[in-house]
């Protein structure tokens, strides 16, 4: 997330609005979608790695925490990507904790980005009192260094859940986003037609979700994407200090054991290679998906 | 001026509020009884149990009301006392951290810094430019993808096991200890190189991008095209870019140092280098609580230090915040 929370919020108030889904407007977006490569490319990249996510688990022969196997084995035959310095099998990990970054990353970005829509909208929608006090709490939660306190809560919980992670991720993540929905939020809200809504009777909560939120959905997808990639290169790194999910195996703590147990000195690259390759692989094909977004909704940002 | 300076102290005073109260009630209202806990685990030593328990019934004068439990704490704080450490016992916690601090920050400033000024110099010069843009963005893309430890793995793995050019533990050789002599430091300068990189490219993709992608944004504003058919070169053209995208790029220099500071605990964690980092997974792993705790304050005060001072550099840069014409940023 280091470059994602800041260009997107920089860009925020050029970005928005403007595009009303008109009916042929959609075929439109579809074409220059499909068109464009960058999406494509970043669309395949996740695609595959969800797919190796999904149906990984079912090919994996062995479990993976089950010793047995033949300690620090190079990938081969039957074991197709090596075995851990106890004999465990690589391969059952790394899908497994691929199906674990995938389901933080969603739990974690889908919330996140529910908050941050809840405040932003509430805060640039209201105005006032509300959104003083807003905009204090979500400068507060954007300025503490949000790991340092994943460290605090997550060093105190004995028992971790994948969702209890997911929950302490999102509950961190969301302040940028509702910055940026509520400087958008702000600029919309003068718009005649949210006037002409609220002189018809519409509540509140129905103006924002019925005229405000449509003319931003695509930049509302954005978000949820940085923050998908986002949860899962924190929640990789909360896993490597040894905070993760207590029940299962995740691509972080793979990393974690091989480094605490000299794969680097032994040379066992195929324990600590491909987790990290995978997170890179999602996260970076997400951030690419992102670029290609932008494009297909910004057309001043098409190349020519 | 004034005001927005108010305002932001404001903010990272109530954020300090904020944070030492997480740092007070979580070990009160987390399920279980810490402290029971606590003093079980190290009952093997009998000595640090007895003077565990009784620290802890003072320190949280359980018998006390809420709040002056918590007042207590502030006081403590205050007093420069952060508790005593559980792994090294008699150990201040505030003499451990004191210990670590120079690796995380010789690391870390360097870092922040240098990528933040390559990256914006990369970014500039690849955007709208055919080749450079080419390998710019992808290379840019695939560092700020790849999580911190990672390629600390991987440099630590390469250069370090395999190819034998960079040692790959510690902050300075073993045989010495640590002085102010030549060797020593030649030393130091050694075993720091591969962190700092490792730190340094992860950063440097994500300055490279978002630079890249502000200059295309203001590229495409009213007045750059205003300037470019008026015949301005295009150098000029891109000097006001540029000038125009680095205001977002300050604004983010304060976002992203907690996102730094992490990635700097875990590639710490992989060279075994002598900084917060380490020191907080040995907390971790021994459940030394007080530790913990000492480090999540001394991170939130650096981090806190570190916005505030980019929100002085940016009055320094940015006239209308001098003039009092606050942006809805402040």
């Amino acid at each position: 997330m280091t470059i994602a929370p800041q260009a997107a919020e920089a860009r925020a108030p050029a970005a928005p609005a403007a595009r009303a889904p008109a009916p042929g407007h959609r075929h439109e977006m579809l074409y220059f979608a499909l068109r464009n490569k960058k999406l494509v490319f970043g669309l395949c990249l996740v695609s595959l790695m969800l797919l190796t996510a999904i149906a990984g688990p079912y090919l994996a022969r062995h479990a993976p925490m089950e010793y047995g196997g033949p300690p620090g084995a190079a990938p081969s035959r039957d074991y197709w990507l090596g075995t851990t310095m106890f004999g465990q099998d690589v391969y059952a990990q790394f899908v497994n904790g691929l199906r674990v970054s995938f389901l933080v990353g969603a739990l974690a970005g889908g919330l996140a980005a529910v908050i941050g829509m809840l405040v932003g909208f509430t805060a640039g929608y209201r105005g006032g009192w509300t959104d003083e006090l807003l905009n204090m709490l979500t400068n507060v939660v954007l300025v503490i260094p949000t790991f340092a306190v994943l460290l605090v809560v997550a060093a105190y919980l004995t028992v971790r859940g994948v969702v209890i992670e997911a929950l302490l991720i999102a509950f961190t993540s969301w302040p940028w986003a509702a910055r940026a929905i509520r400087a958008q939020t702000f600029s919309l809200t003068s718009r005649d037609f949210v006037d002409v809504a609220r002189l018809s009777g519409v509540p509140w909560w129905k103006i924002v979700l019925k005229e405000i939120a449509p003319m931003m959905s695509s930049y509302l997808f954005m978000a949820f994407i940085l923050m998908f990639g986002g949860a899962i290169l924190t929640a990789a790194t909360l896993d490597f200090i040894g905070l993760g999910p207590t029940n299962t195996i995740s691509l972080g703590m793979m990393m974690n054991y091989s480094v605490t147990n000299a794969a680097l000195q032994l040379g066992f690259w195929w324990w600590f290679i491909p987790p990290g390759l995978a997170i890179m692989v999602v996260v970076g094909g997400l951030y690419i998906m992102n670029v290609g977004l932008d494009e297909v909704f910004n057309p001043r940002l098409r190349e020519m | 001026m004034t005001r927005y300076i108010a305002r932001k102290l404001l903010i990272y005073g109530l954020t300090f509020v904020v944070a030492v109260t997480i740092d007070w009630a979580i070990p009160r209202f987390m399920p279980g009884n810490p402290v029971e806990n606590l003093v079980a685990r190290i009952s093997l030593k009998p000595e640090a149990s007895e003077a565990l328990t009784s620290y802890y019934t003072q320190a949280f004068n359980l018998d006390d009301p809420w709040w002056k439990e918590y007042l207590n704490f502030w006081v403590a704080l205050f007093h420069g006392d952060l508790g005593r450490s559980i792994m090294q016992f008699p150990t201040p916690v505030t003499t451990l951290i004191r210990r670590s601090l120079p690796y995380t920050l010789g690391l870390l400033i360097p870092a922040i810094l240098l990528s933040w000024y390559a990256g914006n110099k990369v970014g500039a010069l690849a955007a709208r430019r055919k080749v450079l843009d080419n390998t710019v963005l992808p290379v840019g893309y695939v560092l700020t993808a790849t999580p911190y430890m990672w390629l600390g793995i991987l440099l630590a793995w390469l250069l370090g096991s395999t190819w034998r050019v960079f040692p790959v533990a510690g902050g300075y050789d073993f045989s010495l200890r640590p002085e102010w002599s030549w060797v020593f430091i030649q030393s130091l300068l050694y075993h720091w190189f591969l962190p700092f990189m490792s730190l340094f490219l992860v950063a440097f993709g994500g300055w490279a991008i978002g630079m890249r992608n502000m200059i295309i944004y203001e590229l495409e504003s009213d007045y750059a095209h205003y300037l470019e058919a008026l015949g301005a070169p295009s150098r000029l053209v891109r000097k006001y870019a540029f000038r125009n995208a680095m205001l977002p790029q300050i604004t983010g220099l304060a976002l992203v140092i907690g996102v730094v500071v992490a990635g700097n605990l875990v590639t710490e964690i992989v060279f075994s280098y002598p900084g917060l980092g380490s020191l907080i997974l040995n907390a971790i792993q021994n459940e030394d609580y007080f530790l913990i705790q000492g480090i999540f304050l001394v991170i939130i005060i650096c981090v806190l230090v570190a916005n505030f001072v980019v929100d002085i550099v940016y009055v320094l840069v940015d006239p209308r915040t001098r003039t009092g014409m606050v942006g809805k940023r402040a």
